[in-house]
This record gives structure tokens, sequence and C-alpha cells, in this order.
């Protein structure tokens, strides 16, 4: 079966229920291997035990990004080609990304209290992470405000495509400024400067993170194209009633 | 009970839209409002609701309740719905039967005599004009109110809630209330009074004439 | 159901259910917060001392947020023209939506102060002093902007001329809610001396608020 063919709703429903339980298995599986590897590894020198908070923070700042994009993606979806599923991946996606990017803020900033003596500065790259939480809630404030799911489709897509500028500005913001917070360590030229011990446990706690990223929004388009039949049918008994 | 009226006079944005009306409607009577568009029959009614000053003239209603006003004791069916698309066909009831005072609780009843009970959880905003008409009316059989001042109350409706609403009307008039009705159509009420808006001279009709 | 709970129960759920729901207005809150560092620049020691200010003016502005459509939605449904023929006075209906107001719009500016504080860095004793000037001050925000949404609302794009009316008389709460906040963290002033007479103003609002509306409604019906 073609990917193609998971744009009829019905079909992808189908997909969806039986891919979402053996997900939802290898998910817990991976995070049982990488919690244990995560308490496994060595305490920083200087920081102590805290330095493991970077297991919650950077997963969760990488799939907020990677939840807009999939948003822009999709936006483009709705847009462009039009396909059906694209704006229930898109408002599937918004919720999930935005509790990721919280995960990020809320970690992040436990995280500094102690080295920089307070939770919150304002730098480059904490402050575009939190426009773009502000961006997330925005996009929600908009599909719950448009009352058609087709038109708050659009509206939504248009706002994802111009907030999609904030991703870059995220990732560069700690080269382009002067910054309190740390610069890029794994995805940079050359290779990774963190040690080995630290980044296979970071790598695996990623993974599983985004495993489970995948079955949540496997199981919310699901609820979401549920919800739209429910309107559907509530359209049809308003107007069979005579 | 009797409501009565003695040469009132309506006055909107600076410009008269009638003068000189007197009627007088009793217990058990029905009063039909008939003229053309803009003769002034939705501001006749909204005066005798209290939402519209008297000009001129005197308003009276005996036999009702001295400690109310009049609008306190009476429905009025308006072109608008007064519903909230986003509360539910029950939940729509049920507020106004709570706000204006229904003795039961039950709203059952009034739905199925207009026949939307099947739709009673459905969000109003999925309802079509005529519904909405109905859901309106209901709320007319919800609340015990002696007077009802309906503004063109078959507009909307199919043949069949036409026929309801005069049945509705005819229980509402035998059960010792009185009806004021602005209408283009049929009341399908025998023995209605009629009050026609375009045939009263208004001076400054009088003085365009002479 | 009395006809001022049916009102109430009415409001907060419309409020919960359209448009944003009732967290817009924190989010609105948020925004304005966030803004600015962007137009002072990110010195926390500045943004520590000046904090309580801008978090007031922040929930001064997200409380106006929904009252425009307060009594605009009634009137244009010609459900204002029922209520005006209920039998319950039309003062304390004014005061039901606007605790139906308070509650959908004020408390979760006062429950999202504290999370919202910590990103102008202000330290606990400061933020326990918010709270509570949210607390006292926000219900006179509300009540105060009765008045606004009432005189505007016959008006379609009534928005910013409500904004116009409203703001100004809102002007000696903020000074008040202000001088209080600031009180407990400095102490040149005690902080009971503003903040009893922030209290003053709300009780004091929360009798003209309703009946300066209904007045301006009835007015505005004619």
């Amino acid at each position: 079966m073609a990917v193609i063919d998971l744009a009829n709703p019905s079909r992808f429903l189908k997909f969806a229920n039986r891919t979402i339980p053996w997900l939802g298995g290898v998910t817990v599986v991976a995070f049982a291997f990488a919690i244990n590897q995560a308490i496994a590894a060595p305490d920083d020198y200087q920081q102590g035990a805290t330095v493991k908070i970077m297991f919650l923070h950077v997963p969760g700042a990488w799939l907020g990004m990677l939840a807009w994009g999939l948003m822009t993606i999709a936006a483009l979806g709705t847009l462009v080609w039009r396909h059906p599923l694209a704006d229930v991946a898109a408002k599937a996606a918004a919720p999930i990304g935005t509790a990721f990017t919280l995960m990020c803020l809320i970690t992040g900033s436990l995280w500094g209290r102690p080295m920089w003596g307070t939770y919150w500065v304002w730098d480059a790259r904490l402050t575009s992470v939190l426009i773009l939480f502000l961006l997330y809630l925005g996009v929600i404030a908009l599909w719950r405000t448009v009352e058609d799911p087709s038109r708050a489709a659009r509206a939504v897509a248009i706002l994802t495509l111009v907030g999609a500028i904030d991703l870059p500005i995220i990732k560069f913001s700690v080269d382009w400024w002067n910054t309190l917070h740390q610069g890029a360590s794994v995805f940079r030229l050359g290779a990774p400067t963190i040690d080995r011990s630290i980044l296979i446990p970071l790598l695996l706690m990623t993974a599983a993170f985004t495993l489970l990223f995948a079955a949540l929004l496997l199981a919310a388009m699901r609820n979401e194209i549920l919800r739209r039949r429910v309107r559907a049918l509530r359209l049809m008994q308003a107007s069979c009633v005579s | 009970m009797r409501l009565s009226a003695s040469d009132l006079a309506c006055r909107r944005g600076g410009r008269e839209v009638f003068a000189g009306v007197s009627f007088s409607v009793r217990t058990g009577e029905a009063l039909a409002i008939r003229g053309r568009n803009g003769a002034g029959k939705s501001s006749l009614l909204r005066m005798v609701v209290g939402l519209i000053r008297v000009a001129a003239g005197r308003l009276a209603l005996e036999g009702g309740d001295p400690e109310m006003m009049l609008g306190e004791q009476a429905h009025y069916l308006g072109h608008q719905d007064a519903l909230k698309p986003s509360l539910s066909v029950g939940e729509n009831l049920r507020f106004w039967s709570g706000f204006l005072g229904a003795a039961a609780a039950d709203i059952g009843a009034p739905l199925a005599a207009v026949g939307l009970e099947a739709l009673v959880d459905l969000p109003a905003a999925y309802l079509s004009a005529g519904q909405r008409r109905r859901l309106s009316i209901a709320r007319l059989l919800a609340v015990k109110r002696p007077i009802w001042l309906l503004d063109e109350p078959t507009s909307t409706l199919d043949a069949a809630a036409q026929e309801r609403l005069g049945e509705f009307m005819r229980a509402h008039l035998d059960g010792g209330g009185l009806i004021m009705a602005a209408t283009h159509g049929v009341l399908g009420l025998e023995g209605a009074q009629e009050l026609q808006l375009d045939q009263i001279p208004s001076p400054q009709a009088a003085e365009a004439s002479s | 159901m009395s006809p001022l709970a049916a009102i109430l129960v009415r409001d907060i759920r419309i409020a919960v259910r359209v448009g944003g729901g009732a967290l817009i207005g924190v989010l609105f809150f948020l925004v304005v917060v966030t803004l600015t560092p962007f137009a002072l620049g990110p010195d926390i020691v500045l943004l520590k001392r000046i904090g309580p200010a801008i978090l007031w003016l922040a929930a001064l502005l997200a409380s106006l947020l929904a009252l425009d459509r307060l009594f605009a939605a009634d009137h244009e449904d010609g459900s204002l023209d029922l209520i005006l023929m209920g039998r319950a006075p039309l003062e304390l209906v004014v005061a039901a939506k606007g605790l139906a107001h308070w509650l959908t719009t004020g408390l979760p500016l006062i429950i999202a102060a504290p999370l919202i504080g910590l990103l102008l860095n202000l330290d606990g004793r400061a933020e326990a002093a918010l709270m509570l000037t949210f607390l006292v001050g926000t219900p006179a925000l509300t009540f105060i902007g009765l008045i606004g949404a009432a005189i505007a609302v016959t008006l379609r794009r009534g928005g910013l001329l409500l904004a116009v009316l409203v703001l100004p008389l809102t002007v000696p709460v903020l000074i008040f809610g202000v001088a209080a906040a600031n009180a407990a963290v400095a102490g040149s002033v005690p902080f009971g001396n503003p903040f009893t007479i922030l209290c003053a103003l709300t009780l004091a609002s929360l009798v003209v608020g309703p009946f300066a509306a209904a007045a301006a409604l009835r007015q505005e019906m004619e």
C-alpha cells in the first residue's frame, strides 16, 4: 500500500488503528533502554547530576522545532496540494509541539537557575524559543476560533508558514548573538563536541521521545478525523429533523 | 385583563414613524397589526414591550400585576432569535426558561411541542432558520406569560410549523392570554381584530396633502 | 435556577467555548510581557524593578479584551431585548455578567501572573504582593470596564472607543495596584496604605459599575 493511499481518511484510520498499539510498545521499550543509559551516564564534573536535565531539555527543543517543521510541510500540503489529511496533521501536531516546547522552556529554566542565578534571561536563544511557544499558542487559539475546520486550516497554514522563520533564528541564535546559552554542540560542521558517554544517552532519549511524538501524532490525527465525522453527523442530524 | 392605547405616537431618529394609534385588546382576543414595510409595525410592538419610549399618547394595562412593568408580563418574539450558537438547543432553552422565571424546570415538553426534542444536545449553530424560529417559540411555551407580542411570527416557518403555531396561539387565548401580532400573512385566528398602520393619517401626511 | 445564576452560568459557558476560550486573555498577557524586553532591553535588573508595573499594564490591557463583546453580542442577537424584559433588576444582571467576565478573564490572569513574573525576574515577595494586588484589583478593572462596554454597546466596532473610555477610569486602580506591589518589595511605604485604598476602589467599582452600566444600557437601547 503506497503512502499516498493514506490520504484517504478511512484508510488512514485503519492504518492508525493497526500502528498505534505496536508503536506505543516500541516507544515504551525505547524509553526503558534510554532512561537506563541516561542514569548510568557519568555526572558532569562541574554541574554534577543536574547536567542530566539535558536529557529532557534537548529532546524537548528538537521536537518542538520538528513539530513546527511538520506543521510547515502540512501547511504547504493544505495551500498548494490541497492534501486532505494535511490540515488534520497540522491541527494534531500543534498541541504536541506546544507541550515539547514548554518542556524545553521549563527544564531549561530549572537547569539555568543554579548556573545563572535566575530562572530566565532574555538572551537570543531563550527568547526565540519563547516566541515559538507563543506562536504555538496563537495557532491553537486560531484553530479554536474559526468554526469551520477547512477555513481554519487555510488561516493556520499561512500563520504557520510565516512563523517558520523562527526556526532558523532559534538554530543560529547562539551563533549570531552573544548569548548565555551554550553554543551548538551536536549539529555542527565537524564532529560533535560532547563526549560520547553523554552523547549516546542523549541520542537514545531523543529517539525515544521522537517515537513518542509519532505515536501521539497518529493518535491525535485519529481523534481529529473522528471529531470531524461527529461534526458532519451532527450537521446531517439537524437537516434530517423536519 | 385589557391592553389599550390611545393616540400613541412614535419618533425614531427625528422621523415620526406613526401617530394617533389606538387599540384595545382584552383577555382571549388577538390583534393583527398590518401595514407596508416601514409603517412601524415592529416599532409599535417594541413600544408596547417598553423598549421604545412613548412619544405621545397613552399605553395602559388593566388587570395585570401592578407590581410589574408591562414588559415583565409579556413575551416578545422579534426578528432576532436570541440564541447563542455555541450553546446547545437544550442549554439555550434552559437559560431563557430559568432567566424569565419559568415555574417548571422541564424543557422537554416545550421542545417536543415544537418538534425539536431530538436535537436537544445539538449546538444551536447547526440549526436552520426555521428550526431557530421554532426554538424561539418553545421559549413562549416554556414560560407562562399572559401577553404575547409577536413580530412576523410565521416568517421562515413551513406550512406544518405555521399550523402548529396557530394551535399554540389558540391555546394561549383560550388559557386567558392575549396576543398582538404584526404580520403580512394570515394568522389563522378567527375573530382577530385588525389594526392598519398605513391608514392612520399622521399630521405630517395631513399637512402634505392639504 | 434563579435568573442571575442562569446568566452567570450561560456567560461562563460562552466565554469558555467561544474564540480562544478563557485562556486567550492569559496568552495576550504573556505576549505583552514578552514584548517589553524588546522595547526596554534585556537588562534583568531593570526588568525586575519595573516588573510589577509592566505586569499591571499587561493585565489591564488583557482585561479589556473580552469586554467589547460583553453586551454587544447580546444586543446583536436580540438577547438584550429579552434581558430588559426579565424580572431581575438590570443592575444585578449586569453585575452577574461582570462576575462571569472576571471569573473567565481576571482569575486566569491572577493564576498566571506568578509564572509570567518569573520572566521578569521577580522574587517570591514581589510575586506574592503582585498576586494579592491582582486578586483585589482585577475585579475593579472588570467592573469599571462594564461601564464602557455598556456605552459602546450599539457600536459595531466599539473596541477602540471602549478602550479610550475605560482606560482613563482605571488609572486610580493602576496607580494603587502598582504602588502596593512595589511597596511590598521596596519597603519605603507600608504595603497596607496603597493596598487598602485599592480595596476601597474595588468596592466602589462593584457598586458604581453595575449602576452606571445599567443606566447606559437603558439609554442606548432607546
